[in-house]
């Protein structure tokens, strides 16, 4: 018995051997290895991205064009899902059993833990209704985004829309993830780094099964996000709306510009269409229908339709042959009509004629006399060429005008060896290539070329670069308004006098004055017609006003709108008249009534 | 009125106070593991803090009533008791509901109740009445069938419920048994059966057979003391192993090493043991034959762990020994119990600061993981403090043990300190990732009223009848 008792040590030692080794472990896992610390806070930090609300976009006046409106986001935690009714979900959120399954198989794939994304952009209004009948279906998380929201729907070539970002630009700019959201074409694209703002970030402390449970630290080191600049633009919300209403079931652009300035007033390209479409879910869908439209209406026509500029060119070679000497304000040209030679006329009228009349009534053998004069200064036709071609470039024409709109086109101002190639080195001359002199052969330009032009001449000499975007503004900062170059014609101010009071005499002297004349405003244009060998010429018209100190400068294109005066200057009166008058007069209505209500787009008659 | 009062003034209050402690100290972690920012009333029913504040009130009542009863009761009863509890289990196993996979519970009006949990004090009064009996000789075929018997059969029954866990609880009453007479060599038995039962699983069969020659080569040395034998025994082993080689060369039969290995060991032990037969060496005969209990016993470990054991139990060993690693699947339990531990640091991150626990990370946590909430919150300083008292109070136990007069109260006294130290060791070892994980409570910690009940009573039924320990009557 007595070995017996001396067992009590033994076990005692078992016991306190085991509680040594526990300590020891414990010893080990808590105060030596902090390797645990970290796997504890990976465990439960989530570091949550905070959107910042992108940018809001002005028109010149302060009123809103684009905004912001909330949608949800519908997520699934596949290890969460419960059982639930996959039919009345379905239809709550409009979409079909096989894509929902589909979706899910892929989340599962993805995470049995991580939420995925199966669901995008429901609307507010859908989601008001689904967020009440939530909690029938466990799993499924919405999470809040923003939604472009454009309040009038116009305007869509210019403001642009927005995507989701391309691989390519997440490998290129580490701002952006995966889903994230970039501005893709217009001011969106343009000024995305002023409108994206900054991301935040939020950690979250979660349980097991990813729920939040607050914030860590009470939210010391959470980064909140800040809020995308505003852009104020320069377009004139009203005018934008009117021009893009005269341009219904038309094609075509027209392109308004502040001369003193350079700033777009409205610009057009028809047909165009609601930015509302290319937002939300049901963006897909009619981005498809949009871009295999036979119209192309998401083809910029302002920017990127390079057309001649047909007769209204015949404004810039006046001003090259009173520059470059080869004429002078009284130099007149006889014209022998439709019997004229080498380029016939197409009007009536006394002859000869000198410049100024030569403009109003658009005598096609004055403007070649002109400009083989031009040419014929120089000593060889290259020289001449390239000196008239120089003048024309300075006016804009030729090349991109460096303005905030992406996607602009060069247009064509032929090189010197362009003509070489064709009749070869010294087989060309003036007479080679007349129809120069009359806008039309190899010249190209595009509506916003024009435009700018029709500033060029409105301010006597120069231009500012056109832009869209006037200023941008943070949500705590000054703002900061954008400089744009001033560029000056190679044709010297005191040229302009007696072309710009051609350009009156047209809108007041020809049968224009019926339809172009505008009470109480000296407008001037000059009109154009483009040959087209597709169908219906198209109808050109540049145009500034007041003649003193004017306020607008446009250009209006109408497609197949058979000549100049028929539809393009019509349809420019009333811009000028809206913008400056700010309404039409009551005389005009009729006019205005006319325009809203022609209809081009079935009338390509091919000749 | 006297006698009550020498009752009181008897009873243990040492153990009484750390048995308080140590209740109170669980419920502070249930009501933190258990705590959400909802509901932070402390006698809320419907939360396990509320639910554990009524057993433990319960549990109080309970060990008033245990001491007021007479200890002769327990003595006079103690085959009683046992009986109706292994009825209790038998009935629970036909009419018993399944929780958790394990049929072990009675519920009735929505309260759970667990007859395995009060087997164990019952199982310690049987046990202790039948070795307390005068004339008992513990190497005696009957005694040895009777206390097998009463130990194993209602594990038996538990383990027939599923609840594996609280089964191997009852092997521990081999500690008592040990303290009552039984061999020492049962210990290295056991002990050995461990250590083979983890090399087996852990090494490859070369490494443990040659681990096992060397230890018996040892044995011999250390038995035999001549170093000459030494020599003598090692050059014939070798012999037969380059003998059996040659033969499988010439007869090309294709012999792995380990099969020439292992056929030249057998063939070696066979010759051996005849040897020391013939020549009395009896340590030696015994030694071979442990050397060949060991093969035999390594041999089928593998086949007895793929066959016997379920694929749960597999995978859990496995992932304790370091075979397998799956942190998301059979692993999660303790890889989340360990990040909650280790995330506590020294000193914890502050009563109800645990993310860990309180965030789900840890399953379990408010019964059998309940340890996670001491070690993430209170620090390595919090989970020593606990580890020391419940060895303050098993070392106090059996000092009450070895004090008693009568061997009934001896007896019944081991029983409480090893099953108390058992669920200690395997709890505690498990959230630490020292133990596979076995599914019990931690003593007075773990929520749950069948277990607080049932440690309650076992522990003071030993503190009453310590209170008598003069009584001669015992």
């Amino acid at each position: 018995m007595e070995n017996l008792v001396r067992r009590q040590y033994i076990i005692s030692g078992i016991i306190l051997l085991t509680a040594m080794v526990f300590v020891a472990k414990l010893f080990r896992l808590q105060v030596l290895s902090s390797a645990y610390v970290q796997y504890a806070t990976n465990n439960v930090l989530r570091k949550v991205v905070q959107y910042p609300a992108r940018g809001l976009i002005y028109s010149r006046n302060g009123k809103l064009l684009v905004y912001n409106k909330a949608a949800y986001d519908l997520l699934v935690t596949p290890r969460e899902l419960g059982s639930f009714d996959t039919l009345s979900l379905c239809n709550m959120l409009n979409i079909s059993v096989d894509y929902l399954a589909s979706e899910i198989k892929a989340a599962k794939k993805y995470s049995y833990y991580k939420p995925s994304i199966i669901v995008t952009q429901i609307s507010s209004e859908d989601y008001a209704y689904f967020q009440e009948q939530l909690y029938k279906y466990p799993g499924f998380y919405v999470q809040p985004r923003t939604l472009r929201e454009y309040p009038r729907s116009i305007a869509a070539h210019i403001l642009g829309y927005i995507s989701e970002a391309s691989q390519e630009l997440i490998n290129k700019d580490n701002y952006y993830n995966p889903g994230d959201y970039t501005g893709a074409t217009g001011i969106e694209k343009k000024y995305e780094r002023y409108l994206r703002g900054e991301k935040g970030v939020k950690y979250f402390l979660v349980d097991v099964h990813s729920r939040q449970k607050g914030s860590y630290e009470n939210g010391k080191r959470d980064v909140p996000a800040i809020v995308g600049e505003n852009i104020i633009t320069t377009i004139d919300m009203g005018l934008q709306e009117y021009a893009e209403s005269l341009m219904q079931n038309k094609k075509g652009s027209i392109v308004a510009i502040e001369p003193s300035t350079g700033e777009i007033l409205a610009m057009v390209s028809a047909p165009y269409y609601d930015p509302n479409m290319l937002v939300g879910r049901s963006r897909g869908v009619n981005y498809a229908r949009l871009s295999t439209d036979s119209l192309k209406p998401l083809f910029n026509r302002a920017l990127m339709a390079e057309y001649p500029p047909g007769s209204t060119f015949k404004i810039a070679n006046s001003l090259i042959g009173l520059q470059e000497g080869a004429i002078n304000n009284y130099t007149s040209f006889s014209c022998s009509g439709p019997a004229s030679y080498p380029i016939r006329c197409t009007h009536d009228h006394v002859s000869p004629l000198s410049i100024q009349s030569a403009i109003r009534e658009s005598c096609n053998p004055f403007f070649w006399n002109n400009f083989r004069l031009i040419i014929g200064n120089y000593s060889t036709t290259a020289e001449g060429y390239n000196t008239w071609r120089n003048h024309v470039l300075s006016f804009g024409f030729g090349h991109k005008l460096g303005t905030d709109l992406l996607s602009e086109m060069d247009g064509n101002v032929p090189l010197e060896s362009f003509y070489n190639n064709i009749y070869g080195r010294r087989h060309w001359n003036a007479m080679t290539i007349r129809s120069m002199a009359i806008g039309q052969g190899e010249l190209l330009v595009t509506p916003l070329h024009l435009a700018n032009f029709a500033a060029v001449v409105a301010n006597r000499g120069y231009y500012i670069v056109p832009h869209v975007v006037r200023s941008v503004q943070g949500y705590n900062s000054e703002k900061e308004t954008l400089g744009f170059a001033k560029k000056t014609s190679s044709v010297k101010p005191e040229y302009f006098e007696v072309v710009i009071n051609g350009m009156q005499d047209v809108v007041e002297k020809t049968s224009l004055r019926y339809t172009t004349r505008v009470q109480g405003i000296e407008v001037c244009g000059k009109t154009g017609t483009v040959q087209n060998p597709h169908g219906s010429d198209h109808s050109v018209f540049i145009a500034f006003a007041p003649k003193d100190n004017p306020k607008i400068a446009l250009s209006v294109y109408v497609e197949n709108g058979g000549w100049g005066s028929r539809y393009a200057a019509p349809i420019a009166s009333l811009v000028i008249e809206k913008y400056i008058n700010g309404s039409i007069a009551n005389s005009r209505k009729w006019l205005e009534k006319k325009m809203l209500d022609a209809n081009l787009l079935d009338t390509i008659q091919p000749e | 009125m006297v006698r009550r009062n020498t009752v009181v003034g008897n009873i243990d209050w040492v153990t009484v106070v750390i048995y308080i402690i140590l209740v109170f100290l669980g419920w502070v972690n249930i009501y933190s593991a258990v705590y959400n920012e909802d509901s932070q009333g402390i006698f809320d029913i419907s939360q396990r803090y509320g639910k554990q504040l009524v057993w433990i009130g319960a549990a109080l009542v309970l060990a008033f009533f245990i001491i007021i009863i007479e200890s002769r009761f327990y003595v006079f009863f103690g085959y009683l008791i046992y009986g109706i509890m292994l009825l209790l289990l038998i009935s629970v196993l036909i009419f018993g509901t399944e929780v958790n996979g394990a049929r072990s519970w009675f519920i009735i009006g929505g309260f759970g109740f667990q007859p395995g949990e009060f087997t164990k004090f019952a199982t310690a009064l049987a046990l202790a009445k039948y070795i307390s009996q005068y004339n008992f000789k513990m190497y005696r075929l009957k005694s040895l069938a009777i206390i097998g018997f009463i130990i194993f059969f209602p594990a038996l029954l538990i383990f027939l419920q599923h609840d594996t866990g609280s089964a191997l609880v009852y092997t521990v009453f081999i500690l008592v048994l040990y303290r009552e007479g039984l061999t020492g060599v049962v210990l290295f038995f056991i002990l050995l059966v461990v250590v083979l039962f983890i090399l087996a699983l852990v090494i490859s069969n070369t490494a443990i057979l040659v681990f096992m020659l060397v230890i018996s080569f040892l044995s011999f040395y250390i038995i035999h003391q001549k170093f000459k034998d030494l020599w003598k025994v090692v050059g014939v082993f070798g012999l037969i192993v380059a003998i059996v080689w040659g033969i499988g060369v010439f007869f090309n039969l294709q012999f792995t090493n380990v099969s020439v290995l292992l056929i030249g060991s057998v063939i070696s032990a066979l010759v051996f043991l005849g040897l020391s037969i013939r020549k009395r060496l009896h340590k030696i005969s015994l030694l071979i034959v442990i050397f060949f209990g060991s093969l035999l016993f390594t041999i089928s470990v593998g086949h007895v762990f793929e066959n016997v054991l379920q694929e749960h139990q597999q995978a859990r060993i496995k992932e304790l020994l370091g075979i397998e690693s799956d942190p998301l699947g059979a692993g999660y339990n303790v890889n989340q119990s360990k990040i909650a531990i280790g995330s506590g640091g020294f000193l914890g991150k502050g009563f109800l600061n645990g993310t860990q626990t309180k965030f789900n990370f840890v399953p379990e946590q408010s019964t059998d993981f309940i340890f996670c909430t001491v070690g993430e919150e209170w620090g390595f300083l919090g989970a020593f403090t606990v580890i020391t008292l419940f060895i303050f109070l098993f070392i106090r136990l059996i000092w009450l043990a070895e004090r008693q007069r009568s061997v009934f109260s001896r007896v019944y006294g081991y029983s409480v300190a090893t099953i108390l130290f058992f669920h200690f060791m395997v709890n505690i070892g498990m959230t630490i990732g020292l133990m596979p994980v076995i599914g019990i409570p931690l003593p007075f910690f773990s929520y749950g009223g069948s277990s607080l009940w049932s440690f309650t009573i076992l522990l003071f039924i030993f503190l009453r009848l310590d209170a008598n320990r003069l009584d001669r009557i015992l």
